[in-house]
């Protein structure tokens, strides 16, 4: 499953990152690594963007992004 | 003695900073970049120092400017001692870089800042134990509150003079034998790095360190390569995640060691983004925050600028009357100089300061990157991202804050656009413009016409930008900080320290405009002026005499229509202007040209060829905008 399809308020577990290294570093550093259990908290109406928490910070990622992280269930 | 502060953003860095920063910090740009850092001196135990707040970075990876300027700058031998601020309530995040910073070898204490904010989530951190872990001095404070800030620099101060280093992180054997390996190969490869950071920093494939290796020994690039594939072998992952992997697990593993997780506090600042955050109440309280912003700058502003305008007025008449040669060449550069100074004066006391204040509060309460995931997906239909609408509404207070305000975008593509934007925005100057020329004579119908059609045109022209420079970004990452009551301290420095950069760099210009302008207008330059700009005038069907108000409207837009009244020898609009006249010039006024002062700001900001690209793009839209104006207006009329 994508991060995107992730349903709200559900706690998954980051697998992978599909596409680049640029992404994967960039979320890396904002502690989205592979292991980590995230839970979608929302997501911005209009197609917009949606917000996780991950260790108890609120992180939001536009959707070509969490489309490309893959998770799967804890 | 040079303390160098280093940490993630939002965890407080720059708090502590202007807790101990004089109004005598200096801004710098590390040179060549737009990366920024502050520095101020400090006295400790008798001594001044020196204390650089560094940009804020999650890492030292090397993947964007500022982290490669840091990483530079702290090897550099600049800098005696570094202190780490970590944010107490998220150590195992704030840890991984710490343990970067260790591989660097340089001397270092750890401020844990924050500490109420882990009390609140119920995280009791053991500081000794963490202190012997790595070898160094860890001072739990609360920089907002200004606790723990006096030890914390008294530690810096003598650990810098000892030059005391801490014990560096060890990682897997494996990864361990690899470095072994590759820091002997490395043979004598010059690099401000010590050799194990070297042989670190290659192998994570950081790409500008590797590529300065490999072009002092072409060799390595095939050692390099062995050595990786061997641990990406044995490992059974690509070669990217293996460091940071190392760094996370070592982090996590540290944190799980010392913390201990009480029960936590859910208080009304975890639940405000359930209201800040709503799918419709979001934009309702979006729209509200901003109005709310946007009058009381504007309101205070006006409160402040008219009885400015008046005692300036009362000085002018005052020097006419004492230089006594009625329209002689002294008067003349002498109401230029005090015109030059007011001008300065009314743009930055009444609405600079104000705004910069405003935009400080909602900074460090940690509302902008709320109004960045709010508006992400709007902004994305003019192919622009949510921050970029920041600047644009700025603008229509004054476009020069509106300028300043592009910093809190990281692209510089995203930066260019917003700002040549947020020029198209009528400012309150040009509000006055359309006022007295338009809603006074023609109806505010009409005036409210110009302001929709300037929002089209800016629609248009962000499609069309953002068509020519296409976006390259992946999209949005971003952290949303905990919602916090901003200190006083770190919002009225902030402002100053940016209201003190346009008091050196836009203000003396505008003076200096103004002087030439006053004895350009003496030795009776006007004619050639208008001469000049009659094909434009023309084109539009403006009459001849627009050219030199047109030209002081670059200076201040407001001239634009007082030097109107004077050029044309009538301030009755209708008696020497068509309705159709009064829309072009009003339309061709709200897009031509920004003001010097905005012009000076976007040099500042984005660089001199930015300023021209926007100067004339600008001159561009007015011209087209006011011929279509002239065309619709001559229907209608």
């Amino acid at each position: 499953m994508k991060l995107l399809d992730a349903p709200k308020g559900v706690e998954v577990k980051i697998i992978d990152y599909l596409g680049g290294k640029g992404v994967g570093l960039k979320l890396r550093q904002l502690g989205l690594a592979p292991g980590k259990k995230v839970k979608v908290l929302r997501h911005a109406p209009l197609e917009g963007p949606i917000m996780v928490e991950v260790e108890g910070r609120s992180i939001a990622i536009g959707r070509g992004i969490a489309a490309h992280v893959k998770v799967g269930d804890l | 003695m040079r303390i160098g502060l280093i940490g993630q953003p939002n965890c407080g860095k720059s708090t502590l900073f202007n807790q101990i920063a004089g109004y005598k910090a200096e801004t710098g740009n590390f040179s060549g970049t737009t990366v920024t850092f502050t520095e101020s001196q400090v006295r400790v135990l008798g001594d001044v120092v020196d204390v650089v707040d560094l940009p804020g970075t999650y890492t030292l990876a090397g993947s964007n400017p500022a982290e490669r300027e840091v990483i530079k700058y702290l090897t550099s031998n600049e800098v005696d001692v570094v202190v780490n601020v970590l944010d107490a309530s998220n150590l195992a995040h704030g840890l991984a870089m710490t343990i970067e910073l260790l591989e660097l070898e340089i001397p270092m204490v750890i401020a844990l800042n924050m500490m109420d904010e882990a009390d609140r989530l119920g995280i009791r951190i053991d500081v000794r134990a963490l202190e012997e872990i790595f070898g160094l001095a860890v001072i739990p404070m609360i920089a907002s509150k200004g606790r723990g800030i006096q030890p914390l620099f008294t530690k810096a101060y003598s650990i810098g003079h000892e030059n005391r280093l801490a014990t560096r992180p060890r990682y897997s054997n494996d990864v361990e034998q690899a470095l072994e390996v590759l820091a002997k190969n490395l043979g004598d490869v010059e690099s401000h790095l010590n050799t194990r950071a070297l042989a670190i920093k290659l192998l994570e494939g950081d790409e500008a360190i590797i590529a300065d290796a490999t072009s002092q020994k072409p060799k390595l690039a095939d050692d390099l390569k062995t050595i990786k594939n061997g641990l990406q072998h044995q490992r059974g992952r690509s070669i990217d995640w293996i460091i940071i992997g190392e760094r996370n697990n070592l982090a996590d593993q540290i944190a799980s060691q010392v913390i201990k997780q009480g029960k936590r506090n859910i208080t009304f600042r975890d639940r405000l983004d359930d209201i800040l955050l709503h799918p419709w109440l979001g934009y309702v309280f979006l729209i509200a925050i901003l109005y709310l912003f946007f009058q009381a700058v504007y309101i205070l502003g006006g409160l402040i600028e008219a009885p400015l305008m008046d005692l300036f007025a009362q000085v002018e008449t005052w020097v006419i009357s004492l230089v006594g040669d009625g329209d002689g060449f002294f008067t003349q550069i002498l109401v230029g100089l005090i015109q030059g100074v007011s001008g300065g004066v009314a743009i930055v006391l009444p609405y600079l300061v104000p705004f910069l204040i405003g935009l400080g509060l909602l900074e460090d309460i940690g509302y902008l990157p709320r109004v960045a995931f709010l508006m992400d997906a709007l902004m994305h239909k003019i192919g622009l991202h949510g921050k970029s609408i920041v600047p644009f509404i700025l603008g229509f207070g004054c476009n020069v804050p509106a300028i300043m305000s592009t910093r809190i975008l990281e692209d510089k593509r995203e930066r260019f656009i917003s700002a040549a934007l947020s020029t198209l925005v009528p400012c309150a100057a040009r509000l006055a413009v359309v006022f007295g020329l338009v809603a006074f004579y023609l109806g505010p119908v009409l005036a409210l016409g110009i302001y929709l059609f300037d929002l089209f045109v800016i629609a248009l022209t962000a499609r069309i930008l953002s068509r020519l420079v296409p976006d390259t970004s992946p999209g949005l990452i971003l952290e949303m900080p905990v919602y916090r009551v901003p200190t006083v301290r770190t919002v009225l420095n902030k402002a100053w320290w940016r209201v003190r950069e346009f008091i050196v760099e836009a203000w003396p210009l505008l003076i200096v405009g103004s002087v030439v302008l006053a004895i350009l207008n003496y030795i009776n330059v006007a004619v050639y002026l208008n001469g000049l700009l009659r094909p434009l005038s023309w084109i539009l069907g403006l009459p001849y005499e627009v050219g030199v108000p047109l030209i002081f409207g670059v200076l201040r837009k407001e001239l634009s229509l007082v030097m109107l009244g004077q050029a044309l020898g009538s301030m009755d609009f209708s008696t020497v202007l068509t309705p159709v006249q009064m829309i072009t010039y009003a339309v061709f006024v709200v897009f031509y040209i920004p003001c010097l002062a905005t012009m000076v700001a976007i040099k500042k900001e984005l660089g001199r060829k930015a300023m021209y690209q926007i100067v004339a793009l600008t001159t561009l839209i007015a011209a087209l905008a006011g011929l279509v104006a002239r065309g619709f207006a001559e229907i209608i009329f």
